[in-house]
Order: structure tokens, then sequence, then C-alpha cells
């Protein structure tokens, strides 16, 4: 009984709260958090003041009007006797309104227009990283480094999303905003960001660095950041995507510039180990060990965790015919996706392990129980 | 009904039964099943945003899929936008025009007839997509290449939906240019229009102008799909971005098309409740002119993201603040008009007053969203669902309510329930800023718009967002009441109604005859406009 009697006494407690809290902003309440980032970066403080500066103007502007409407309906009503003036036009009030609002907007224009400049000067960066959207996750390429690895949702969120944990969100640190593989950036640097993407628009979004810039097929997009202080920094997609466009989140670790080095080195011998290995023959057990690892994060988000999809939206590979039909036309799906859908071109994504694992683990998992299991060589061969 | 009949319904011989409903070519009627469709789409629209708040109550999925969220997102817009803020308008325009400018009727009934029609059949053809495979459309009412292709089978019947509702509108907008053009009253001059009709005028053109290029947008998106071309596709030399271009070259006069005749309303109403004359009627008219002239080049500050050429970027910022100039210039008008009035405060009062600071918060942060770097923070986040709903529910859906409960006695001849309105109008006011007003705060605190979850550090703001929306939907119910209430009964009204009202309408019984002004009116500078 006492459940729902507290969650009805937090909703009161929370319509009370909110009422004074536009009143009196504590920060303190840091989850009842107002106002825009200052972020980490020259150009986010240049936004960030910018901002300030256009609402305070604005908040200047609105309480001259509303006050002047205040004024007018306390005292020019008729119940307290009023009567209605005659004048119904006056060119030198009208030319004044005209002219006021130009001269603030001049005021505004000015800082801004220097702001933008900066934004857009790209140029002189000391290392470039390009950024592709994928429905629904990204991929981190450090140019010139040899170094390339995507970035899902962290596992923790996933499970919840996916209903297969009993966790609420707020048992989990950083609900839907971590990823298993954050984008390392040193600081102190100019960093140039191309964003594009591979299927659909995205857009890549993490405030603290003061702007969000789409990701287009097809086109490359241009930005730069300097981040000046080391933390981890949070954001999402920002553009419509498609069903998990929500579950897309972006995760930046700033660190200093020789802690960066000494990561760019330990990541590249993680993925080359990840990749060993797939010129020898392996075990179906190895396999499906491995295909479930790799379906969770590339596959459960349409096919769901349990193979049978969104009825109408995602097929189900349960008992489907490609996942239980000729091994060819599987490995063909994978590989290079199906135009006009959501199902991407995986040979282009992950290694010759990871697809031979995914394949065997969709023909064995779920009662499909086809028993072929198909070797990354048989991949390899197929590129 | 044989054609005969349909036509020898002068005087107030009404014609009777469904057929006077079907095959109607009188203004007043046809007005009437606009408005009607209108507040029935509006409570379509209104349950798919309730699913949207009760989604959003809490973090985590608790009642719909992430895909039906955006299918909700999708359809609340187009449903909210095509079926009940524009016909709403458009019906308005139907009952009001004729009389406002001392016409018989329509200059062409039959047309009207269709263009109301058409509407029913294009919101079943929307609305079934629901039922279809692959889902109703979930890719934003914005349509934006390469996402919308990924619709399902609905997909051909949400182009099919955007063209016959284009037709139905172009059609609307002929009319409406035609009438006002060729069947003024003799005396009412350009310069002596009711601000409602000049204000409907220019959304005639509005309409006429830009939706043929969302006409043709759309085509080029079936052709890709269906027909192997690659406009907006840029493996086969394409641009999906030409696409976004096309769409908000229509989408902000697109905007203006819903808010127009709401300044029009609130000019009739502000000058009928102050007892005073509208203030500065000439710069009124010449506000209204540019805001129109200034949409169609303003359209990329949807879009700032896209990464445009710096000069690209600064052109379309610096027009976008321009258009702060001549709306400043209505505000300010607006409360001239008020000023040492003599002021009395019933609903269609409220309404205004609540639209001009409700409106100006919108207008607020549409300037702040102008600054292009800044606009790079707000984008595709919280703070533009708050700016766009201030600017359309406090502002455009307002400004309708005001309308109604200011026209529900001329129509009805009856008063309504001045003490429901009254209610209507303090629940809608309050539940509404609750609604909305947190989400300028998410939005700044970076919760990007059109997500199914969010992260916990957003849920405090969300709850109290989505406890006043369930609210603010609740309180809509009340004006169903009143306007049944109305058209059953109530105290009888004069020809006048309000006491400081002016124009044409006041002059007719309450309600008007079946064909008002079969003798043209004289109209002076005096009796025109309010
Ligand atoms: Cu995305």
């Amino acid at each position: 009984m006492s459940k729902p009697r507290t969650s009805m006494l937090r909703t009161l407690f929370l319509i009370v709260v909110s009422f004074t809290s536009m009143l009196v902003v504590t920060p303190a309440w840091a989850d009842w958090a107002l106002n825009l980032t200052k972020g980490v970066t020259p150009i986010s403080h240049q936004v960030y003041d910018l901002h300030m500066r256009i609402l305070w103007i604005m908040v200047v502007v609105a309480i001259v009007v509303f006050a002047t409407m205040l004024w007018s309906i306390i005292h020019h009503r008729k119940d307290k006797g009023a009567v209605a003036a005659k004048f119904h036009h006056s060119t030198a009030l009208e030319l004044l309104w005209t002219a006021i609002p130009i001269a603030i907007l001049v005021v505004i224009a000015i800082p801004a227009t220097k702001t933008l400049i900066a934004m857009e000067k790209t140029a002189d960066a000391d290392i470039t990283i390009k950024i592709t959207g994928y429905q629904w996750k990204w991929e981190y390429n450090y140019m010139g480094e040899d170094l390339t690895f995507f970035s899902v949702l962290a596992a923790d969120s996933r499970a919840v999303v996916d209903k297969t944990s009993d966790a609420k969100p707020e048992d989990i640190d950083n609900y839907l905003l971590d990823v298993d593989n954050p984008v390392v950036l040193p600081i102190n640097t100019k960093i140039r960001i191309l964003t594009t993407a591979a299927d659909v628009i995205h857009a890549w979004w993490v405030p603290a660095l003061g702007w969000k810039r789409d990701a287009i097929p097809g086109f490359i997009n241009d930005n730069w950041t300097y981040i000046e202080e080391p933390g981890i920094y949070r954001g999402q997609c920002a553009e419509l995507c498609g069903k998990d466009h929500g579950y897309m989140p972006i995760v930046v670790k700033a660190v200093s510039k020789a802690e960066y080095q000494t990561w760019l080195v330990e990541t590249k011998q993680k993925i080359a180990e990840a990749s060993s290995g797939a010129d020898r023959e392996w075990t179906l057990d190895e396999l499906m060990a491995r295909g479930e690892g790799v379906y969770k994060t590339n596959c459960a988000a349409c096919h769901q965790a349990n193979g049978e999809g969104i009825p109408g939206v995602f097929p189900a590979l349960v008992a489907s015919p490609i996942a239980t039909g000729a091994v060819e036309d599987h490995i063909n799906i994978v590989m290079n996706g199906k135009a006009g859908t959501a199902m991407a071109a995986y040979g282009a994504q992950l290694n010759d392990i990871d697809i031979a694992a995914i394949i065997t683990y969709e023909r064995n998992a779920w009662g499909n129980k086809v028993g072929d299991l198909v070797q990354p060589m048989t991949i390899q061969a197929t590129r | 009904m044989s054609e005969a009949a349909v036509h020898d319904d002068h005087h107030d011989h009404k014609p009777t039964g469904i057929g006077r409903w079907l095959f109607s070519t009188n203004h007043k009627d046809i007005g009437t099943m606009y408005l009607l469709f209108s507040l029935l789409m509006f409570f379509v629209g209104g349950a798919m945003a309730i699913v949207i708040r009760a989604e959003l109550f809490q973090p985590g999925l608790q009642f719909v899929n992430p895909q039906f969220f955006n299918s909700m997102t999708t359809m609340h817009a187009l449903v909210m936008i095509f079926g009940a803020v524009m016909p709403a308008g458009v019906g308005l325009a139907n009952w009001m025009i004729p009389v406002m400018i001392g016409a018989p009727d329509m200059a062409l009934p039959r047309m009207n007839n269709m263009s109301f029609w058409i509407l029913p059949f294009g919101f079943t053809l929307l609305l079934s997509t629901f039922f279809m495979d692959g889902g109703a459309p979930a890719g934003g009412w914005t349509m934006y290449p390469p996402l919308v292709l990924q619709t399902g089978n609905a997909f051909p019947f949400l182009i099919f939906t955007v063209h016959i509702l284009g037709i139905s509108s172009i059609m609307g907008a002929i009319n409406i240019i035609a009438t006002v053009f060729n069947m003024r009253a003799p005396g009412m001059t350009f310069m002596r229009l009711p601000l409602f009709v000049w204000t409907w005028i220019i959304t005639a053109f509005l309409l006429i102008a830009a939706l043929p290029v969302f006409a043709g947008a759309v085509t080029m998106l079936l052709t890709d799909q269906y027909f192997g071309t690659s406009f907006f596709d840029a493996a086969g030399g394409g641009d999906p971005v030409m696409f976004q271009h096309l769409f908000w070259f229509f989408g902000h006069p697109e905007v203006y098309i819903l808010i127009l005749p709401a300044f029009g309303i609130v000019s009739q109403i502000i000058p009928t409740f102050s007892r005073k004359r509208l203030f500065g009627y000439t710069s009124m008219v010449y506000a209204t002119v540019a805001i129109a002239f200034l949409s169609f080049f303003v359209w990329a500050h949807h879009m700032f993201t896209v990464g445009m050429p710096l000069a690209g970027e600064l052109f379309f910022m610096y027009a976008t603040m321009t258009i702060a100039i001549p709306t400043g210039v209505k505000i300010f008008n607006w409360v001239a008009t008020m000023w040492r009035g003599s002021m009395t405060f019933e609903t269609p009062m409220l309404f205004s007053i609540a639209f001009i600071v409700l409106f100006s918060v919108g207008g607020f942060s549409g300037v702040m969203m102008s600054i292009t770097p800044v606009d790079f923070q707000y984008h595709d986040t919280y703070f533009i669902v708050a700016h766009f709903h201030y600017v359309l529910v406090t502002g455009a859906v307002f400004a309708l309510f005001a309308a109604a409960y200011y026209w529900l006695p001329k129509w009805t001849g009856h008063m309504y329930d001045e003490g429901l309105g009254k209610l209507h109008f303090w629940t809608s006011a309050v539940f509404v800023n609750i609604l909305f007003f947190p989400q300028h705060f998410l939005g700044l605190a970076g919760m990007p718009r059109r997500i199914p979850d969010y992260a916990v550090q957003f849920a405090d703001w969300n709850m109290v967002s989505s406890l006043g929306g369930f609210a603010f939907g609740l309180s809509q119910l009340i004006f169903v009441v009143v306007v049944f209430k109305c058209i059953r009964g109530g105290d009888k009204v004069t020809d006048q109604v309000w006491e400081g009202a002016r124009g044409l309408e006041w002059t007719l019984s309450s309600p008007p005859p079946f064909h008002s002004f079969t003798v043209p009116p004289k109209v002076t500078e005096e009796s025109a406009h309010g």
C-alpha cells in the first residue's frame, strides 16, 4: 500500500518544487538543470556568453513590454471607470519601436558574427578525426593513425532498453549516456572533426564542445575543437535517425597529450589482437560465444535479443528463410546489407571473425539449429 | 439531392438532411464543417501528444516501443498542422470573410465544397497507415531522406496524403483570393478591410507560393523510392540536403500560414474589448506583408547544422533577425491598442492577451535561435520544441480559441457559458506553461528532441512537463462542453453581441441568415474595421 502513496507524494512534491524552483534557482539541485553548459573549449565559452547576453536582452525587453501591458490591464479597465481614448496611430511612436529593435539586433549581430567566423576556422589542426554515423552507432577514424573503431551504447543501458535486465534506469551510471568505446582526444590540441554518415542523417553533438553538426551520407562536414580541461564529456545523436535515435550516445574522454599517445598504442594493439586468429579453424562453441556478444552490440537493436524482430518493421531471424536457408545468402546479406532498408553492409564494419561468429550464432541460436558453422576464412574468401 | 435543389436554396430556405452538408455550397455550413473537423483532429493529435508525454513521464520504456514513439511524434505534427490548425483557420475564413467584406458567399462555392470534402479522405488515408506493414510514418513530419525512404508500406500513402491536402489548401486559397478581390461591398477598399481579412489574403498567397514546392519535393521522394531517380541520394549524384532546402522553402512560409490568421484574429478582438480602434492599422498591414515577404528568405535557419558555407550562415542569420522587427511592431501595436482603452475581460479577450504574452515568449526564444553560433547548441533539442509549441499552441491555438469564443454567439445566436469559458482559459493558460516552459530547461541542459527515453538527469522536468500535458489535455474537454452547450441553447444575444465590436459581421442578425448581404451594404471609414 505504501508504494503508490509515496509515488503520489513524490508527484505532489515535484509540482510544488517545480513552481518554487522557477523562482529560486538552487545550484545544489543538479538534476533540475536550467541552463546551457559553459563547456570546456574557447568556442563553447563564447557561445555561452552570447547565449547569456541575448537571454538577458530578451528578459529586459519582456519586462518592458509586459509591464506596460500589466499597467494598462490594471488601470485602463471599464470597471474602474476608464473611458477609451480616441488615438489610433502615432508615426513617431511607430518609428521609435521599429528603430529600437533594429539597434538591439545590431548589438547582438556583431559578437554573433565574430563567433561564427571563429567557429568556421578549421584550418591548422594538429590531428583529424573522421566521425561516421551509422544506424545506430558512431565510427571514429583517427586519420593518419590507422585506427578505426565503433562506439555503441553501453551494455548495461542496452540491457535495460531491451528489458533483458531487471535494472531500472536510475540504477545505472550514466543511463543512455555511456558507450563501450569512448572517443579519446588530447587536451590543448586543435582537433579537426569531420562528420559524415553511412546510411541516414545523424548529428554529432557534445554540448561541452559548444556545437553540433549533421553527419550526412555522401558529404563531409568540417568542424574543429580545442579542449582545455581533461574530463569525460557526454552527448547524443541529435538528428532523428530511426528507431534507435535515442540510443546512440557519444562519450568524449579528454586526456593529456602523453596519455593520448599511450592510449593510441594500446588501442591499436587491442584491435590487432581481436582480429588475430582469422586464419585458423574455429569450433562451434567458440563462434557461438563470440557471436552472442557481437550480435548483441550490432544486431539486437533491430532483430531483438531473442531474434524475433519487430513485426512489420524488422524481420524475425527465428526460423527465417535467410537464417535457416542457404548459407551463401545469409553471408551475402550480412556482408552487403539490403538496399532501401535499415539493414547495413556489415562487411565494411566488422572483421572476419566477428562476421563468421554472427552468422554462426544466428543459424544456431533460439532453436534455429541449422548446425552449420561459418569459418572466418570463408568470410575472408568472399571479400 | 438533385443539383437544382442545391441551387434553389435562396433566402433562408435551407436544404435539409445529410445532403445539406455533403453537397453544401454555403460558406457558413462549409465553415462549420471545417471547424468541427479541426476540433476532431485537435483531439486525435492531442491523444498522440498524451501518448508521447506518458512515455516521457519517466526514464525507461513504459508504454510504447521506440518505433511507435517515432510514429507518434511524426503523426502528431502532421495531424495538428494539417488537420487541426490549418483547417480551423480556413473554417474561420469561410465563415467570416464573406460577412466581413459584405459578400453573399464565397466566390467559388463548389470548389469550396470540394476543398473541404478532400480533408476527411486525406486524413483517413493518413491515419490508416497505423494498420499497415511497417507502421505509420516515423521519419518525422519533416520527411528527411534518406530516413523517410525506410518507411514501410505507409510511404506512398504519406506522399499521396500530402498531395491531396495540398490541393485542398490551394483550392481554399484561390477561393479566398477570388472572394476578397471581387466581392467586397461598395466602399470596402483594401485599406478598410478588417485585419483578419488582410492576414488571410496574405496567407492565401503564401499557400499558393509554398505548397507546390512541397508537392514537388515529396514527388521527388516518390520517384527516388520507386522510379530509380537519385534526387536526394548522394550515391547516385543527388543531395539529401537539397530536400531540406526545398522542404523549408515551403516549411518556413507554412509557419506563417499557421500564425498570420492568428494575428488577424487578435487584431479583431483586442480593439473590441478595449473599446478603442486598432492602433496603427496601416503599419499592421505593412508588417504582415513584410513578415510574409521575409518568410521566403529565411528557410535555412531550420537547418543551420547541415554545414553551409559561412556566407550562407551569415545571410540566413541576418535575414532571420530582421523578422523580429515587423513582429515587434505588431506586439507593440496591440499593447498600444490596449493602452488607455476601456477594457473588459471576457474569454476571447483573455485568450488574446495570453496570446500576446505567450507568443512573445516564443518570439524571444525565436530571436535567440536566429543567432547561428548559439543555434548550433539549441538546434534539435527540447529548446526548439518549447519554442515552436509556444508559437503554435499558446500562439495559433490560443488565437483560434479566442476566435471561437468571440464569434460563437454570432454563429449560434446564443451566448456561451462565460463561467466555463473562463475556467477553460485559466486551466489552459496555467497548464500549458507547466507543460512547455520546463522544456526550455530540458533543451538547454542537453536533451535532444524526438527521443523515446532519456538520461535520468532529465527526469524531473520531464515529469513536470508530462503532468502539465495531462492537465492541459483534460482542460480542452471543457471547450467541447462549451461549444455544444452553446450550439444547443443559451441566452439570446443581440446583433451587436459585444459592446465594443465594429465591422459588418455585427450588423447581421445572430445567427446570420443562411445567405447574408443579398443587398450589398455601404461601407464608410467609420464603420469599417475595429
Ligand atoms: Cu543518429
